[in-house]
């Protein structure tokens, strides 16, 4: 594993430490271009965390974070790197409730985000042409006068995921999508997720095996701060420790 | 919308309507009446109820700056009273020195400074001989405090009941210097015994009649103007922190500037209140400016209903109006009943007066329906067990 002009996202040796409580453990990881990485683990793993350091929301003890082979992710500020463009999805709707959905997908285009800009000017034609096309990739064409806190849970999903897409990233990261969804909503993310991986790199963290079999192409674990196994689907399945220590749980939680 | 009831569409045809004739009855029917009625007459308004009034207005201008900061960005101040105050000596600074040598002591200076026996005029005074940099400075100064404190405030992500209790602080502190005799601003008896405005007898009818139109159509510009931001797309970002200040943050925005910005613009709106109250009650004291002149702003906001520009207004004037009433009538009561109100604010009407009136209509179609659905149950069963 090195860092390579593919490259979209390259952590070494990643540390972070919370109270003595290791929450990244001398983390490796790297993804290339156009991928959609799945990254599972038990809780505690590390996942989220792993998220934080990519989006600077947590600055690494030590470590390098390393954003398409050149830009130095741990000195930046968080609207920065989200600039910089990478977009991130919460596990929870983060949505603004009070807004209307086309509201919502608007204030979300990549665009001049100054105060002066916004409040002197309008959306660009090119801007309500980019949230025209987000709703109908999510499906909500027909809810983009609603006011987003009446959208159902799913619903809400779609549109968060619609206001990271429209933000255009290179890498969109994607915190546990499809977690409280039912069977065909979670059809549905599937579908939407392995489209917008079509055109950017895509990071998925999942607990749901099933979900994660229909999307992955390359599974990462962690465990402890640390990967463990990375490979695609099957092998890291048949791994031994996989087995040991998430999927024998695993398994028998999400089956 | 969704769910958009006949109710709903009428309303905001009635509610423009109703805003137009609010801002005739303030603007032009109350001063007409003042000036034309016949004293005793159902149709006169006394001095003292216009220039009471007049006082009211420049209150809700304060209190549509506070609902922009609160209401709309969800970011509660509980230190307004001291971009009030800033404004308000500004401005008492000005008319201090409009006295001349007219003062008791018939000196060039200010009672307090020969009482103090201050030789010289201080330099921070110097300016507000002018006019029109005192026109300026209402604004200025007190949105020039707000932008540092809040730049210092939100960089680094103090919020909530942080950034309340911070305001507090800043209100006491505000509220000690002010106080202080070596400050050369009156001490604790504030800045008082105005004689003039550009020119003008206050005292006069006329003069506090003008006062009064002068702030009405400040109101309305200041009501302009926050609709204006509210509505633009920079208003809807500061909804979008009210309701998820990480997904703003993680779309690229800097919060901590928009904060900033609306902080700023409502000490600002806050300082021209006190500019405008000052001539019209003819006295400011640091005891207008501390903790809990602060804390009442929020009781208007919240009373009238907050989030919303009207409400905010109606909170202003409808709360100090039955002050004004329950303290002349019932002086020993007016805290309890401040207090009574505010907590039956927050426990049963969290949207306050504006969130009662606008659901009625509603909740009372709801009520119909409900009834006539049990009614028709009724009959159902009695069909039944008649058949």
């Amino acid at each position: 594993m090195a860092l390579t002009s593919k490259s979209i996202l390259y952590m070494e040796d990643v540390f972070v430490v919370f109270d003595g409580f290791k929450a990244l453990n001398e983390l490796n990881f790297s993804m290339d271009r156009g991928e959609l990485r799945c990254v599972i683990g038990p809780n505690g793993a590390g996942k989220t965390t792993l998220l934080d350091v990519v989006t600077g929301k947590v600055k690494p003890d030590s470590g390098r974070v390393v954003f398409k082979e050149k830009t130095n992710l741990a000195r930046m500020r968080q609207e920065e790197i989200s600039n910089a463009g990478i977009g991130r999805k919460f596990q929870t709707p983060t949505i603004y409730e009070n807004l209307t959905v086309r509201d919502n997908l608007e204030l979300s285009v990549k665009q001049h985000k100054k105060v002066t800009s916004l409040l002197f000017g309008g959306a660009t034609a090119e801007a309500r042409e980019r949230v025209e096309e987000t709703l109908d990739v999510i499906g909500l064409t027909s809810k983009s006068n609603w006011r987003a806190g009446l959208l159902a849970h799913g619903e809400k999903q779609w549109l968060e995921i619609g206001m990271v897409v429209v933000q255009d990233p290179d890498l969109l990261l994607v915190d546990e999508p499809v977690a409280g969804m039912t069977d065909r909503e979670t059809d549905k993310t599937a579908a939407l997720l392995r489209r917008i991986a079509e055109h950017r790199s895509v990071l998925v963290i999942e607990h749901d095996m099933k979900f994660v079999r229909e999307i992955a192409e390359r599974v990462t674990v962690l465990h402890e701060g640390a990967v463990i196994c990375e490979g695609s689907i099957d092998h890291v399945h048949k791994d031994e420790r996989v087995i040991e220590l998430y999927l024998g749980r695993g398994s028998e939680e999400h089956a | 919308m969704p769910g958009e009831t006949l109710v709903d569409r009428m309303e905001k045809k009635v509610g423009g309507v109703i805003l137009v004739l609010a801002a005739f009855w303030f603007i032009v029917a109350m001063p007409s009446l003042n000036a034309f009625g016949t004293p005793g007459s159902f149709f006169h308004v006394s001095d003292f109820t216009l220039n009471l009034f007049g006082k009211f207005l420049a209150y809700a201008i304060l209190a549509l700056g506070l609902d922009l900061i609160w209401g709309y960005t969800g970011i509660l101040s509980m230190g307004h009273g001291v971009f009030f105050g800033l404004g308000a000596y500004c401005m008492g600074m000005y008319l201090t020195l409009e006295i001349g040598g007219e003062g008791v002591y018939q000196s060039k200076l200010p009672d307090f400074m020969v009482w103090n026996q201050v030789k010289e005029l201080p330099l921070f005074w110097k300016p507000f001989h002018s006019f029109f940099f005192t026109t300026l400075a209402v604004a200025l100064v007190p949105g020039a405090l707000a932008a540092v404190f809040g730049f210092l405030a939100f960089r680094t992500r103090v919020r909530g009941v942080y950034f309340a209790i911070i305001t507090q602080a800043l209100a006491l502190s505000a509220w000690l210097v002010f106080n202080r005799n070596e400050v050369n601003l009156g001490g604790t008896n504030g800045l008082t015994n105005f004689k003039k405005v550009l020119g003008f007898t206050l005292t006069e009818v006329s003069t506090q009649r003008g006062l009064y139109i002068v702030t009405a159509l400040t109101l309305c510009g200041a009501y302009l103007l926050c609709r204006w931001i509210v509505k633009s797309r920079a208003g809807k970002i500061l909804l979008a922190i009210r309701d998820a200040e990480n997904r703003v943050l993680y779309s690229g925005y800097t919060p901590a500037n928009y904060k900033v910005f609306v902080f700023s613009v409502s000490a600002m709106l806050a300082g021209v209140a006190g500019a405008l109250y000052v001539p019209q009650v003819g006295i400011i004291t640091p005891g207008r400016i501390g903790v809990l002149p602060s804390i009442e702003m929020v009781i208007w906001v919240a009373v009238g209903g907050r989030g919303s520009l009207i409400g905010a207004v109606i909170g202003a004037i409808g709360v100090n109006w039955a002050r004004s009433y329950l303290t002349s009538s019932y002086p020993d009561y007016w805290l309890y009943f401040l207090g009574g109100i505010f907590v039956l604010v927050v426990q049963f009407f969290p949207d306050g007066i504006l969130g009662v009136v606008r659901d009625a209509p509603r909740k009372l179609e709801r009520w119909i329906r409900r009834k006539e659905r049990v009614a028709a149950d009724e009959n159902l069963a009695a069909l039944r067990s008649e058949g």
